[in-house]
Formats: structure tokens, C-alpha cells, sequence
């Protein structure tokens, strides 16, 4: 990416400001923020800051991307707790084979929540809501995002979701219990009567609109609000990737909104696109008369809302793994102290694996006896390829490296192993026949229990324990973070892998009670075990976040040595992020500030000549 | 399929966990497995070890910074292509295996239509014989070894889903259209089967069997209890009297009234 002129000027500007050149790995704890980065930096700061109100008002009518992405985390980890606990409820069901613990209809309510607060509004919102927009506009240098009050608008259209979401256990009937999926007609009106159905769906509505939202405001800042100098290659990986998954969330979140609203208009208007008994004319008319004979009228297809829910969902399954791959390619690569490897080959990789995410949904609906197998097999079976890529780059990433194995570099670790099974599984999942004979059994929900812990939680909880320190000024402690990772660690492999032995041995997902006499009961008490592990690990970092609030230990700007933009300015940033920006060069703004001497090893066809214009630069 | 199967056959494979499979379907099913377990442990673990290697042998040894090196062409095009032509490879059997699971010959030998409701079966032979059964009495299936048994597929209400582990298969039974599969059992037994897909309240105990019996048992049983239907419509089917241990011949069916609830 960078060319001789660009090298050669980086070197002139950086000669005379970089402060010192054997620069250490933590800077002054003692010095004011801001400091080290030229003397208008403070008064710019506070002369922002000072304006508009403080407290509880300034939350709630900030248009700040970083209050707007710490209440998006803050929301979905509360989120995240409570789906935890329906899964010890569940785990705790499953651990005896006939348990009295819930009935059938409170456990159909709780996986079905369990399911949706999971994915809707924990691992997509608390990736593209919190995280990145928290993170993506500081690293492209821009002030805030794109449309502020737009995203301002985005959170309280998603906090109301999630607080109508959860309002389902209130009303009368319980919440939905047809699955996190909906499939119809078990979604019509006639089989899931309560209102909770209609609760979920409208919930639903609101976080589709925020994530859409979100999406828009996403695109339009990586697009628009680039820094000068912040050129699209070198643009952060997990920038990178937020770009695709804006996209991404453009392209399916207005499929399952509008899916929602027709199975809306089924549930309480007499359509009927999704269902195929009860349907009449206006008239109340079954049949009607045309030339002479007598059709029944046109019914809808259940087949249908797996199209379109599918479309969105599989999608969604990109969604909610790329920012998270994007997260592993920041940490990774810090606390290797090596630049990502093969960084080209990783952006089209993520462009490969979204593009392909389009069409691959009917792999979900292999067992219909309805799609095209061959089609959706080998789309499906080649998401293998740009996955593959990203492995390798992130082993060639810490190839030769220093590694440091602080909490974050822990979880990306965890991350590997765990991804790593999810999608060996993934492929075997994606031929049709071994999709026939372990369909909706638990090897499935032990499948996508570890691509997406692997992503969400292990991915998603190395970019808390690596960003705390920006958003906080303090750190997280280390030892703490280790305990929670290895609680962490053994619990998840001891939850799932029983569940693909269960689920070759044929138990399917989604009951209450099952067979005393088949030999299921060990295995899923094995896994109840594993699950009351990782619930054990989640309260170190409760305890973690407890210590850093009332013991702060000071960050400073850049405690990991770190590449990226955001961490040359402050902990916590200034009101509008940036003072002073270093010249950017590369994608490494930051450390090549930092370490002038240490810049990517030239490659390609200029590589000669830039190295030759290297030789004669002057040594600051 | 024909080349593992071949492999397969000719040096004892495990099972990997999955079922030895009860029909020819399930055989092909089992081969396709084993390939793809195999081929997922030795890619799987080949970037295991690449991983623990970097982890161990690139552990943080002095404060010295790393060559700075980003791309090798090289590497970079063989662990493109390579990965690409093992999918090719694994895409190739998958397809063998699949015409032969999906496959439905012209002529079965038995057909079978199976209707799911909420939460039970019906299992409709031709000349009026049905075998009814929901949560509280779980209905028999009975259809005959070695040939083509041809199972046509609805639901009467919601999703269900038709799961057989021993013959390694399943399919939605889906309301609005009919979905048709082939079994050809490979020996006499009592195979269970469960509803897989959520459909409301009592889904966890929407189970069913199979019961494979030899062509001539079959035979028999259908004319008989074809002929009891035609004296007595509402006469309910007795089951051909147990294989391998089965628990007997009344067992699973119950009254033939439900049926009307339902219709087709």
C-alpha cells in the first residue's frame, strides 16, 4: 500500500515530531491526557467538552458515538446475562431426562427467548451498536459518526426493542415460544394465540429498524468521514469488516423486517402468506367461480417465510461473525507485534465470505425436500475457502512473532480453537446428506453453539477486555481476565462437545423431557456442568468491571503497544476523539508513530524501490 | 460414492458416532460421514497444530521487534487454491451420495403416505389401512426389508419433522405440499423415530417406529388388515408380531376415529 513518495514523507514528518524513537511499551502513566501530542491538544479537548448537559441527561440526549456505543454494550451484556441464566434454566431441565423443573410450555418460552435475545439483540447489537460504533469512527479519524442523531435514534429504537422483547413474560399467554426462527404456521395465530407472538414480532420490527439504522450510518462513515491520508487500504481490519457487515445488515435486516410485518398482517389482518388453511375471499367465500369451475382460493406458502427468513438469516450469521473476525485481526496482530498478514488477502477474504453469505440460506432448508441441494451445498461448502484464508492469516500473523498472552490475546486464542471446530462442523453441515441424518438434532445446536460462543463471546469479550482501556482510561485486571478465560474455556468445550454425541445418538433440539433408556442423560448432565462453568466465569468479569471501577489502574493511551488510530488519542477520548492526528501512512498509523524505524517490510512490485528510497531517508 | 464405498468397505472404518444405518440410504449417508470426519481431522488438525505451534514456539522472548513482513504470494495462492480443491473434492461425493439418498425409483414396492399433526402420526397404507398414534401411544410404522419403500411426506397443521436415526434421515413434514423419500431397509428390527422440528407444545413427545419386516410378513399383514378394514372400517391395525425383540403385536395403534379430525 504504500508507495516510495508516501514512505519517504512519512519519514520527513515523523523525523522532527516523534518524541523518542526507543519509545516503551506503556507511556507516562503521570502525564496529563493528551499529553505528548502538541500543546493545542489539551485546550481543544475541554474548550468541546464543557458545553451541554452532564449525568443521567447528557445519556439520554447524547448524539456522542462513544456515550451511544458504551449504552448499546452496557444494554446488550445485560442482555447477554439474562439469556445466560434461561440457559442454566435449560441446561438445568435437560440434566434429568422427565425434569419438573419447567413445564413444557415455560421451557418452549425460555429457548425461544433464550434464542432471540442471543442473537437479535446481544451478539449483532453489542458487535455493530456497541463495539463498532464505539471504535470504527475513532479509527478512521473521524469525529463522530456519520449521522449522529440517527444513531442516537437507533439505540432508543433498539432499547425499546429489547424492553418490548422482554416485556413478552408479562402478558397473558407467556412469551413466544415457536423459536427464535418463527417458522410459520406454527407463528400463525391459530397455533401460537398469545400475544407474545405479537409482543416478539413488534420487538423484532424496532430492532430491525435500528439495526438498519445503524447499518446506514456505518457505511456512510467508513465511506465519507475517512480522515485525510486514511485511504480504503488502510483502513483497520475490523473497519474493514464493519464496512461489509453495514452492508450486510443493508441487504437482509429489510427482508426480515418486512417478513415480519406480512407474518404480522397474517397473525391479525386474514392474510395469508404464510398459511395454507382457513383462506377465503373477503366475502368468506372458500372457493370461487371462473369460467365455469369452481378453485379454491389461493393460499400462502409456509415454505416461504424459511425463504425469506433464511435470507435474512444467513446473512445475519455473517453479521454476527465478522465483526467479531474483525476484532481477532486488531488483537491478534498487537499483541504479536507483527502487521496483519496477508491484510489484502483478508479484506477480499471478508468480501468473499459476505458476498457468498447471500446465497447460501436454503442450507437451513435442506431437509424440506424443496430447495436445490447441489446449489446451496456447494455455495455453502466454499464459505470453507475465505474462512480458511482468514485461519491462515491469522496464524501467519503470529508466525515469527513476539506473543504476549495478556487477557485479550487469550480470548482470540480461545477464538481459534473454538471457531476452528464450529466450522469443521460447519462443512460437514453443509452436505446434504449428513445435514438429513443430523438435522434439528443437537449436533446442530453443539454447531452453532461454538461458531457463535466462539465469535460472539470469545472474539467479542478479547474486544472488551482489548478496548476497555480506550473507553475507560483504566485497565481491566489481568489476572481476573485469566480466570474468566480458562473458567470460560473448559466450560465451553465441556457443554458442547457431549451435545454432538447426543445429537449423532439422535436426540433432537428443542424438548422439554426425552427417553430415559437411550443413554442421553450422562452426556447432557456432562454439558449442565459445563454450562453452570461458563456462567461461573462471567461473574469474574462482573467482578473484573467491579475492581476497575473502584480500584482504577491507569491505561494511558496506548497500554498495548497498539497499531491502530485509536489508540494515539486519549483514554478516554476527547469529545470529538481527536486533538492531533499522526500522518498516516499505512494501516498502522500508531505504531509507525510509535516505532518509525519498525514499518511493514516492503513487498510488490515497488518494493525495491521503496526500500532503496528507505536507505537514504535521514535518521531523525 | 462408489470409491469410498469401496475404501470403506474394504478396511473397517468407525462409525465416528454416527449410526451403521439401517437402510441403504443410511449406508451412503455413513460413507459420506466417515469421509468428511476423516477429512475434517486431518484439516482440522493440521491447522490445530499450526495454531499450538505459533502459540508455543513464538511466545514473547525478548524485547526485540519482529520482522515486519506482510505478504508471501506464495503461501498466500496455495492456501487459496488448496483449500478450494479440497471442497471441489468433498463437493464431488457429496452429490454421489445425495442422488442416492434422494433418489425415489418410479415403482416402490410399498407406499406409504404419512401425515404429521399436532402431536401424532398417521401412517396410511393403500386399501384404507391406517396406523394412528400421538403423544400417549406412540404408532408402528411396518414396511418390508430389501425393497423400495416410498414414504410420501404432509402435515396436517404445522412443521414436524420425520427423523428415523437409524436409517441417518430426516425431513419436514410441511403443510401445503407432499415430499417424498425412499427407504430400502437392509434387515428386520424396531426403529425409533421422533418428531424434530419444534410444533408446539408437545413436541418433545411426538415419537413413532419403524418396524421392517421380510417382504412375505408384510404382504401378509397388509391383505389381512385390508381385509379387516373392508368388513369393519373402523377396526384398528394389529401389528405383524415382533422382530428382534420387539415388544409385541398390539402395541402402538390406536382408535381409527381420529382420523376424521384430521382428514387428508
Amino acid at each position: 500500500m504504500t508507495d516510495v513518495t508516501d514512505v519517504t514523507h512519512t519519514s520527513d514528518v515523523l523525523a522532527p515530531t516523534t518524541p523518542d524513537t526507543g519509545h516503551e511499551d506503556l507511556p507516562d502513566l503521570h502525564a496529563p491526557p493528551g499529553a505528548g501530542h502538541g500543546p493545542e491538544g489539551d485546550h481543544a479537548a475541554h474548550g468541546h467538552e464543557d458545553h451541554g448537559p452532564t449525568g443521567i441527561l447528557k445519556w439520554l440526549t447524547s448524539t456522542d458515538h462513544k456515550v451511544i456505543g458504551l449504552s448499546y454494550m452496557i444494554t446488550s451484556l445485560i442482555l447477554f446475562y439474562m439469556a445466560g441464566i434461561m440457559a442454566l434454566f435449560i441446561r438445568l431441565q435437560l440434566a434429568s431426562p422427565h425434569s419438573s423443573l419447567l413445564t413444557f410450555g415455560q421451557y418452549n418460552e425460555l429457548f425461544t427467548m433464550h434464542g432471540s435475545l442471543m442473537l437479535y439483540l446481544f451478539a449483532g447489537p453489542f458487535a455493530f451498536g456497541g463495539l463498532a460504533n464505539y471504535v470504527v469512527p475513532l479509527q478512521v479519524g473521524a469525529p463522530d459518526m456519520a449521522f449522529p442523531r440517527l444513531n442516537a435514534l437507533s439505540y432508543w429504537l433498539y432499547l425499546t426493542g429489547s424492553i418490548t422483547m422482554m416485556g413478552g413474560f408479562l402478558v397473558a399467554g407467556g412469551a413466544a415460544s415457536f423459536g427464535w426462527v418463527a417458522y410459520a404456521p406454527l407463528s400463525s395465530v391459530q397455533s401460537s394465540p398469545g400475544i407474545g407472538g405479537d409482543v416478539w414480532i413488534m420487538a423484532l420490527v424496532l430492532t430491525g429498524f435500528s439495526a438498519i439504522f445503524t447499518g446506514v450510518n456505518l457505511v456512510a462513515t467508513i465511506f465519507y468521514l475517512r480522515a485525510p491520508g486514511m485511504t480504503m487500504f488502510r483502513m483497520p481490519i475490523f473497519t474493514w469488516n464493519m464496512l461489509v457487515t453495514g452492508i450486510l445488515i443493508l441487504i437482509a435486516f429489510p427482508v426480515l423486517t418486512s417478513a415480519l410485518v406480512m407474518l404480522f398482517c397474517d397473525r391479525h389482518f386474514g392474510t395469508h402468506i404464510f398459511t395454507v388453511s382457513g383462506c377465503q375471499t373477503v366475502t368468506g367465500a372458500t372457493h370461487f367461480l371462473s369460467n365455469g369451475h369452481l378453485y379454491p382460493v389461493a393460499c400462502g406458502s409456509p415454505l416461504l417465510w424459511q425463504n425469506l427468513f433464511w435470507f435474512f438469516g444467513h446473512p445475519e450469521v455473517y453479521i454476527l461473525a465478522l465483526p467479531f473476525f474483525g476484532i481477532v485481526t486488531e488483537v491478534l496482530p498487537v499483541f504479536s507485534r507483527r502487521p496483519v498478514f496477508g491484510y489484502k488477502g483478508m479484506v477480499f477474504a471478508t468480501m468473499a465470505i459476505a458476498a457468498l453469505s447471500t446465497g447460501v440460506w436454503a442450507h437451513h432448508m435442506f431437509t424440506t425436500g424443496a430447495v436445490l441441494l447441489p446449489f446451496f451445498s456447494l455455495l455453502s461448502l466454499l464459505i470453507a475457502v475465505p474462512t480458511g484464508i482468514k485461519f491462515f492469516n491469522w496464524i501467519g500473523t503470529m508466525w515469527h512473532g513476539q506473543l504476549t498472552f495478556n487477557t485479550p490475546m487469550l480470548f482470540c486464542i480461545g477464538f481459534l480453537l473454538a471457531f476452528l471446530m464450529g466450522g469443521v462442523t460447519g462443512i460437514m453441515l453443509a452436505s446434504p446428506p449428513i445435514d438429513f441424518a443430523t438435522h434439528d438434532t443437537y449436533f446442530v445446536v453443539a454447531h452453532f453453539h461454538q461458531v457463535l460462543v466462539g465469535t460472539a463471546v470469545f472474539a467479542g469479550f478479547a474486544g472488551v477486555y482489548y478496548w476497555y482501556p480506550k473507553m475507560f482510561g483504566r485497565m481491566l485486571d489481568d489476572t481476573l481476565g485469566k480466570w474468566h478465560f480458562w473458567l470460560l474455556f473448559i466450560g465451553f468445550w465441556v457443554t458442547f462437545m457431549p451435545q454432538y454425541v447426543v445429537g449423532l445418538r439422535g436426540m433432537p433440539r428443542r424438548v422439554a423431557s426425552y427417553p430415559s433408556d437411550l443413554g442421553w442423560q450422562s452426556w447432557n448432565i456432562v454439558s449442565t456442568v459445563g454450562g453452570f462453568v461458563i456462567a461461573l466465569s462471567f461473574a469474574f468479569l462482573l467482578w473484573n468491571f467491579w475492581k476497575s471501577w473502584r480500584h482504577p489502574i491507569p491505561a494511558g493511551d496506548n497500554p498495548w503497544d497498539a497499531h491502530t488510530l485509536e489508540w494515539f488519542t486519549t483514554s478516554p477520548p476527547p469529545h470529538h476523539n481527536y486533538t492531533h492526528l499522526p500522518p498516516i501512512r499505512s494501516e498502522r498509523p500508531t505504531w509507525d508513530y510509535n516505532h518509525p524505524d519498525a514499518i511493514v517490510v516492503p513487498h510488490g512490485p515497488h518494493a525495491e524501490a521503496v526500500a532503496r528510497a528507505r536507505s537514504k531517508e535521514p535518521v531523525g | 460414492m462408489v470409491g469410498t464405498g469401496l475404501l470403506f468397505a474394504g478396511c473397517k472404518v468407525p462409525t465416528f458416532g454416527e449410526y451403521s444405518g439401517a437402510t441403504t440410504q443410511a449406508r451412503s449417508e455413513l460413507h459420506l460421514w466417515q469421509l468428511f470426519f476423516i477429512a475434517g481431522l486431518v484439516v482440522g488438525g493440521f491447522v490445530l497444530l499450526l495454531i499450538l505451534w505459533a502459540v508455543f514456539r513464538y511466545r514473547r522472548r525478548s524485547d526485540e521487534i519482529p520482522k515486519q513482513t506482510q505478504y508471501h504470494t506464495l503461501l498466500e495462492v496455495s492456501y487459496t487454491i488448496v483449500p478450494i480443491l479440497i471442497v471441489l473434492g468433498l463437493f464431488v461425493f457429496t452429490v454421489l451420495s445425495e442422488n442416492k439418498v434422494d433418489a425415489t425409483p418410479p415403482r416402490p414396492a410399498a407406499l406409504i403416505h404419512v401425515y404429521a399433526f399436532q402431536w401424532g402420526w398417521e401412517f396410511s397404507y393403500p386399501g384404507g389401512v391406517k396406523v394412528i398414534g400421538q403423544t400417549t401411544q406412540d404408532p408402528t410404522m411396518v414396511i418390508p426389508t430389501g425393497t423400495d419403500v416410498q414414504i410420501d411426506l404432509k402435515s396436517l397443521d404445522v412443521l414436524h419433522g420425520f427423523y428415523v436415526p437409524e436409517f441417518n434421515f430426516s425431513r419436514y413434514a410441511s403443510p401445503g405440499y407432499t415430499t417424498s423419500f425412499d427407504f430400502n431397509a437392509l434387515h428386520t428390527g424396531d426403529f425409533r423415530g421422533q418428531c424434530t422440528q419444534l410444533c408446539g407444545l408437545y413436541h418433545s413427545l411426538m415419537f413413532f417406529n419403524v418396524r421392517a419386516v421380510t417382504p412375505a410378513q408384510y404382504t401378509t399383514w397388509l391383505r389381512t388388515e385390508q381385509a379387516l378394514v373392508k368388513a369393519k372400517p373402523s377396526s384398528v391395525p394389529k401389528l405383524p408380531s415382533g422382530v428382534s425383540g420387539a415388544t409385541g403385536g398390539t402395541g402402538s395403534s390406536t382408535n381409527n376415529a381420529g382420523s376424521d379430525l384430521y382428514g387428508d
